[in-house]
């Protein structure tokens, strides 16, 4: 006798309808939608939802339903028609602060949305996209940092008085040469005070006496990670440009980012706008005369220029700048060590400090601001043809006061919350000259290719599917057609795993879903070939099932081990979708266990296990 | 049904003379072709530009070549992709190191001028640092593999079946390389993963017929090493053509409905299936019995009045003592 006890059929139950559940998105397709997001990657005022609505009644669209995330509001429509009209008029209401983009949403019904069940991802290979991989240049940005340094110790000296005989940058140093030893131990005390995270070292020159300094590695790494986060800042701000429904920006090692725009065709388009610049402007505000009134009247003074705050309010800059982007080192939000309030601290190169400590000497309680500057490219149709070119987009970020002088180093205070600090500062890092950035890798599929890999490889994996099911049904009979139902669940539960995974489905990854259905049948192979074995050894058809199961049960696990050692490292080395073969290639092999070894138990004893006498097995 | 007679006796220790020339035959025809013929290295390592592009109507492809050659490109070679109307135009690696990446637009622009209705199939640009990386990775790749295999084979059974295993594998990998260099397909990243995955499958199949060795020497009385290698080949037999059956089947679903893109893929795992079902046979045992595995290197320890089933489960190192 074969039997199961009551506990595994229940579970053997819960895992396939689990299975069943969680795959059962892919099923559905897509509703055209509309997505609205922050342009500059902030979160989304509940407010927008209202005004929304409003572009919706008043172009009478019917809109099948709504969602509000921080992230992004999205809306679903009929067709593809209303689609682009409402997209339309959302841009035209909303301005450049928002992104509208066109969208695919999943068409998954609410009650397996409330399961948190979502469908598989499609990568770009199948849905059509460009990828990019940029590579920030590293030497440059330390080669900048390190001219920064000189600049500052030559200010510092200056101010200090003490004479020097020249600064440079040299392999990776600073050199400092000194003319006498007394000057020598003085800078040495001034600089380290000052610069503290240099490593200074006193060398002895032919007929001078020098101060090597070194930035530590540690220091260096910190810049590194400063310069490639500030890099995928900047390389967000511009793909919000574009308009791109679910974009992919990530680190990849220490000195790549990679960027995935699904959907987009025009490379040539993706490639200015990914490599236009931004930067800010530190400006003073003019005092002398009110914004209200060059506002209302439309007369500003000649030195200044008119900008409007962030809500709204006038208000009247110099034209000359204090400081720029070239000149900011880094913005990082925190707290303020006494009141404990949100700020931003900036830290200034020394060209910028010097300029600054000019400017705020003389103008303590009076207003600075800081204007973000942006390169935008845009199209323009003049006389039905299509000409690129360049707008300039400046916006007003901040405005202080100056409390007291300050130069290489100062903090904005007064923000309402921590939130706005940390807007302020990625902001004002994304405007900072932020190291030279290549592509280095560029691959675009183009739709018409997406569709046909999608169309092949959904065939490829259902011939070789059903390929396998009639051999099986044939060789082994009943027991094959068992083996077929452990196969079919088997299919079922990886595309679950892979869907709660959130994985992104590439043609590899199919590649992968095709081999496991060749391969997870190699479990029961191994399991029925044994039950015939011991069948001939003249056991009776009972013991042989259960001897067929039991002895082939090692032989399973070990070659499964040693398969699955070969797709971990697949996966430890590989990129991007080869990367997708070995996820699926290892689930599969995972999966299979528990199907092709527990499942088919389960079906098999239900079939003979109860009978007392079992004369032949349909093996 | 029995496609393969499930009681064989074939004698395949006596044809191992035969099987040795095969495969030194085989792998020096590799060695040679990689010699001679060396492998077609595509894009993911040796940099460079590919841009495959549909026209509306089957161009002249003279008239594409000299847009390219108006466009100053030289090198470049250009291809119908599977039909006349599908062209595939490759741009070497030193355009791509001088451009960069506006190499695509630019002759994409080109592209354009023979006929303006061209639309974009697919555009491939890897800058030439990318590809010495990712042939290291590659390589380094197979070598991790292979040396987890050697620890976890060594552990699970001993060190003879390890070097047995890796010999293998050694020489599906030769072999299979040797084929794509001969058929000069071409060694992309996909080329990669296909061959760890030959490797991964020849390992299955070669672990299934030595678990049957170790039972074998456990549970048989009689019969020398040989014979019982022998009587172990010919019990997975039809497990071996079985599962291998199964696996061609889809792969060559893979191959001819799977597309251009996953071809190369599809034809090394096809070969690799094959080469690695006939390894598993005919090398792996061999070169195991070559080292000299023995009864004794698979006995469980003997203990006072022990016969109990578990010792079976015992690693084998712990046995050799």
């Amino acid at each position: 006798m074969n039997r199961y006890p009551a506990w595994k059929y229940i579970l053997l139950t819960v895992v396939v309808a689990f299975g069943i559940i969680y795959a059962l998105p892919n099923l559905f397709g897509d509703d055209p939608a509309v997505q609205v997001s922050s342009s500059r990657g902030f979160e989304l005022d509940p407010a927008l939802q209202g005004v929304v609505e409003e572009v919706v009644d008043a172009e009478e669209i019917q809109v099948r339903s709504t969602e509000f995330t921080p992230d992004r509001l999205m809306l679903r429509v009929n067709g593809s028609e209303e689609q682009l009209a409402l997209a339309d008029a959302l841009r035209e209401q909303l301005g450049d602060a928002y992104v509208v983009a066109l969208n695919l949403a999943p068409a998954t019904p609410g009650w397996l949305r409330a399961l948190n069940a979502s469908p598989m991802v499609l990568g770009l290979d199948l849905q059509g996209g460009v990828h990019f991989l940029m590579e920030v240049d590293m030497d440059t940005a330390g080669a900048q940092r390190l001219e920064d340094f000189v600049g500052s110790i030559r200010n510092l000296l200056r101010d200090e008085r003490i004479r020097y005989r020249s600064v440079r940058a040299e392999r990776g140093q600073v050199i400092v040469e000194l003319r006498t030893a007394e000057d020598r131990e003085t800078a040495l005390t001034e600089i380290a005070r000052e610069l503290e995270q240099l490593d200074l070292e006193p060398v002895d020159g032919n007929d001078t006496f020098n101060i090597r300094a070194t930035i530590p590695a540690e220091v260096m790494d910190e810049m590194q990670r400063n310069a490639l986060q500030q890099n995928i800042t900047t390389l967000r701000n511009r793909v919000n440009e574009l308009g791109v429904a679910e974009p992919i920006i990530q680190q990849q090692g220490a000195e790549r980012i990679v960027v995935q725009l699904p959907g987009v065709q025009d490379t040539a388009e993706a490639k200015r706008i990914l490599g236009s610049t931004a930067t800010l402007e530190y400006r003073a505000a003019d005092e002398q005369n009110d914004p209200f009134e060059a506002e209302r009247t439309g007369r500003v003074p000649p030195q200044s220029k008119l900008y409007f705050e962030r809500n709204g309010n006038p208000i009247l800059l110099s034209r000359r700048t204090i400081a720029s982007g070239e000149n900011l080192i880094n913005a990082a939000a925190g707290f303020d060590q006494r009141s404990g309030s949100p700020n931003v601290s900036v830290t200034l190169d020394a060209e910028g400090a010097r300029r600054m400590l000019d400017f705020t000497s003389e103008n303590v309680g009076n207003r600075m601001a800081v204007v973000f500057i942006e390169q935008r490219p845009v199209t323009r149709t003049v006389d039905g043809e299509q000409v690129r070119d360049t707008r300039r987009v400046e916006e007003v970020i901040s405005v202080a006061n100056v409390r007291e002088p300050f130069g290489r180093q100062f903090q904005t205070t007064g923000l309402d919350s921590s939130r706005e600090a940390s807007q302020l500062a990625l902001l004002l890092r994304a405007g900072a000259l932020a190291a030279p950035m290549q592509i280095i890798e560029e691959r675009t599929v183009g739709p018409s290719l997406g569709a046909d890999n999608i169309e092949q490889g959904f065939n490829s994996v259902i011939i070789g599917f059903c390929l396998v099911l009639v051999l099986m049904a044939i060789y082994y009979k009943v027991f094959g057609l068992v083996a077929n139902l452990a196969l079919t669940a088997n299919l079922v539960l990886v595309i679950a795993l892979l869907s709660m995974l959130g994985a992104t489905l590439t043609l590899p990854g199919i590649a992968g879903i095709v081999l496991t259905v060749g391969m997870a049948v190699d479990a029961n192979v191994l399991i029925f070939e044994r039950i015939r074995e011991e069948l001939r050894l003249g056991n009776t058809p009972q013991a042989a099932i259960r001897a067929g199961y039991d002895k082939a049960f090692s032989t399973i696990a070990d070659a499964n081990v040693t398969t699955l050692i070969a797709a971990l490292v697949l996966f430890m080395f590989g990129t991007g979708p080869v990367k997708g073969f070995a996820v699926t290639l290892s689930l599969g092999i995972v999966t299979s266990m528990f199907t092709a070894i527990f499942g088919t138990r389960g079906v098999i004893n239900l079939i003979y296990g109860g009978r007392k006498r079992v004369k032949s097995l349909a093996l | 049904m029995d496609i393969i007679r499930t009681n064989t006796r074939i004698d395949f220790m006596a044809r191992r003379k035969i099987a040795l020339i095969f495969s030194v035959v085989l792998i020096l025809a590799s060695l040679g072709s990689l010699v001679i013929r060396g492998l077609d290295f595509g894009l993911d390592f040796t940099g460079g530009t590919l841009i495959e592009i549909s026209y509306p109507e089957a161009p002249d492809l003279t008239d594409v070549r000299g847009a390219l050659a108006d466009a100053d490109y030289e090198n470049f070679s250009v291809q119908t992709f599977g039909t006349s109307r599908d062209i595939v135009v490759r741009l070497p690696p030193e355009v791509a190191a001088e451009e960069g990446a506006d190499v695509s637009t630019a002759a994409l622009n080109a592209l354009e001028s023979v006929d303006p209705g061209v639309e974009i199939r697919r555009v491939e640009f890897v800058g030439p640092q990318i590809g010495e990386e990712l042939a290291n990775q590659g390589g380094l790749a197979l070598l991790y593999a292979l040396a987890g295999i050697l620890l976890y084979v060594s552990f699970r059974f001993q060190w003879r079946f390890a070097v047995g295993a890796v010999a293998a594998l050694v020489h599906d990998v030769i072999i299979v390389v040797g084929m794509i260099s001969l058929f000069q397909i071409s060694f992309d990243l996909t080329v990669v993963a296909a061959l760890l995955a030959v490797i991964g499958y020849s390992l299955n199949d070669t672990i299934v017929v030595y678990d049957r060795l170790r039972e074998n020497f456990r549970v048989k009385r009689k019969g020398t090493a040989k014979e019982l290698t022998n009587l172990s080949i010919n019990q997975m037999l039809s497990r071996t053509v079985m599962t291998s059956l199964t696996t061609l089947m889809v792969l060559l679903a893979l191959f001819y409905f799977g597309g251009e893109i996953i071809h190369a893929f599809a034809y090394t795992l096809i070969v690799g299936v094959i080469v690695g079902t006939y390894s598993s046979i005919f090398v792996a045992s061999t070169a195991a019995l070559i080292l000299g595995v023995s009864k004794q290197d698979l006995m469980p320890v003997v203990k006072e009045g022990a016969d109990q089933p578990d010792q079976e489960d015992l690693p084998a190192r712990f046995r050799n003592t």
